[in-house]
């Protein structure tokens, strides 16, 4: 990257990228005892990327579980197994769709923000002034907003799931007119605790993980212009997208 | 402070939420819910065939759920599933003759163990085996049978007026009596028509 914040494309360059990237981790990762001192500043933080990221989430799984509703009674008509309904709604958000769907909404909504946040405050050297007054910026900037992530990421699928679940109900049952009962135990046979609801608990402590190492990232290291912010609040959508699926898989597979 | 206090306040309030959430999740739409609470107790049953049976099914009785299948191991010795189920201690009021046998629920299904009640006057206690047993139906083998059924019934059915005064007329008595089983309906349905 150089000062003008476009970054020439390269293989060397992209390495390079990953392996400042890796090393910012592991200073987060040392940083983290020093920011307990600021322990009201993670707080906060967990208000700002969690709370405050509430309504978009609980409206996004509300409508997801709305469509899921309708496309697999959809499909499952054609089977004759409209039964199913709940359990493969509640399985395909659980292992895939509530972590997945909410680490692009927490990358879009929350990510831009820190990254823009970290990115000012670089452009208006108020980070290098922290540096002078013998405070990390690592433990007061960046290491509440890494930890609010892995914090708030969990807590937001789990809402995201339950308002999809409580969509594909409203249009399962109440519009489509499906049993209720049916819908209900059909799920509870088919969801177990372990390998459904708390594997997509750790894909999406994973998720918060990565989505803020890459925004925190990002504004740290982004170019002091304000098309510098720019570029580097694109990036973290970018690439917090690709990294949040590509460990998707990785753990799907591993996970299973 | 009044500002700390709010953000505070707000963020407690999304904890509390995303953790009742997630206990919303796990114990209301799981097989959590469907946990046998409190005390169970063992009994044992030796299948020939367990088919599709995975732990956590369920054990029921006239369709009501008493219980889970804890346990599936085959017996080295014997080459057959020993399968442990463990009964909730309310329903502990079930004939010790009663038979066990494994079914689907539907038609394709997840499969469960279903107890028949028989009228022995002891009851099961922990630890008891179930002696009588029935294995699950194997779709395959079913189809299999059907298939092989109907195509020995109409090979013989043909093969029956045409050939019978010309060719192997000692062959015949042999193969009647193999044939008459599944024959039975299909000979019977024109004789009523």
């Amino acid at each position: 990257m150089n000062a003008t914040g476009k970054h020439r494309i390269g293989v060397v360059e992209g390495i390079a990228q990953v392996g400042a990237c890796g090393i910012f981790l592991l200073q987060i990762l040392a940083a983290i005892p020093a920011s307990l001192k600021h322990f009201r500043e993670t707080v906060r933080q967990i208000w700002f990327v969690g709370a405050m990221s509430l309504t978009i989430i609980m409206t996004c799984g509300l409508f997801v579980g709305m469509v899921l509703g309708l496309q697999l009674y959809y499909v499952l008509s054609i089977f004759g197994g409209t039964a199913a309904l709940g359990s493969v709604v509640s399985l395909s958000l659980y292992r895939e769709l509530g972590p997945v769907v909410t680490a692009l909404l927490f990358a879009g909504r929350a990510g831009t923000s820190i990254t823009a946040e970290i990115g000012l405050m670089r452009a208006t050297d108020q980070i290098d002034a922290m540096e002078m007054m013998a405070v990390d910026p690592r433990a007061y900037v960046v290491a509440p907003r890494f930890i609010a992530g892995i914090v708030a990421m969990p807590l937001l699928a789990c809402v995201f799931n339950a308002m999809g679940i409580f969509g594909a109900h409203l249009v399962g049952v109440s519009w489509l007119g499906l049993d209720n009962g049916t819908f209900w135990s059909n799920m509870t046979s088919s969801v177990d605790v372990w390998t459904d609801v708390i594997n997509g608990v750790w894909k999406s402590m994973a998720f918060g993980a990565v989505c803020s190492l890459v925004a925190t990232f990002q504004g740290y290291t982004t170019a002091p212009t304000s098309e510098g912010v720019a570029y580097a609040t694109t990036r973290t959508v970018v690439f917090s997208s690709i990294a949040t699926l590509a460990i998707d898989f990785v753990m799907t597979a591993f996970l299973m | 402070m009044a500002q700390r206090q709010s953000f505070q306040i707000g963020t407690g309030l999304f904890i509390l939420l995303g953790f009742s959430a997630l206990a919303y999740l796990a114990t209301q739409t799981t097989s959590l819910a469907n946990y046998t609470q409190g005390a169970s107790y063992q009994l044992k049953a030796r299948f020939t065939n367990v088919g599709q049976l995975k732990l956590r099914a369920p054990v029921k009785i006239a369709g009501v759920r008493v219980g889970t299948v804890s346990e599936i191991q085959l017996e080295a010795d014997k080459l057959d599933a020993l399968v442990t189920l463990s009964l909730d201690q309310r329903f502990n009021q079930i004939p010790d003759d009663s038979a066990a046998a494994v079914f689907t629920s539907g038609l394709l299904g997840d499969q469960y163990v279903s107890l028949q009640p028989g009228g022995s006057p002891q009851n099961f206690k922990s630890g008891d085996e179930v002696v009588l047993t029935q294995s699950s139906m194997q779709l395959e083998e079913l189809i299999g049978k059907y298939l092989v059924g109907s195509g020995d019934t109409g090979k013989a059915a043909d093969k029956t007026q045409p050939p019978k005064p010309e060719q192997e007329p000692a062959a015949r008595p042999s193969t009647k009596p193999d044939v008459k089983p599944g024959a039975k309906p299909a000979a019977a349905k024109p004789a009523t028509g």
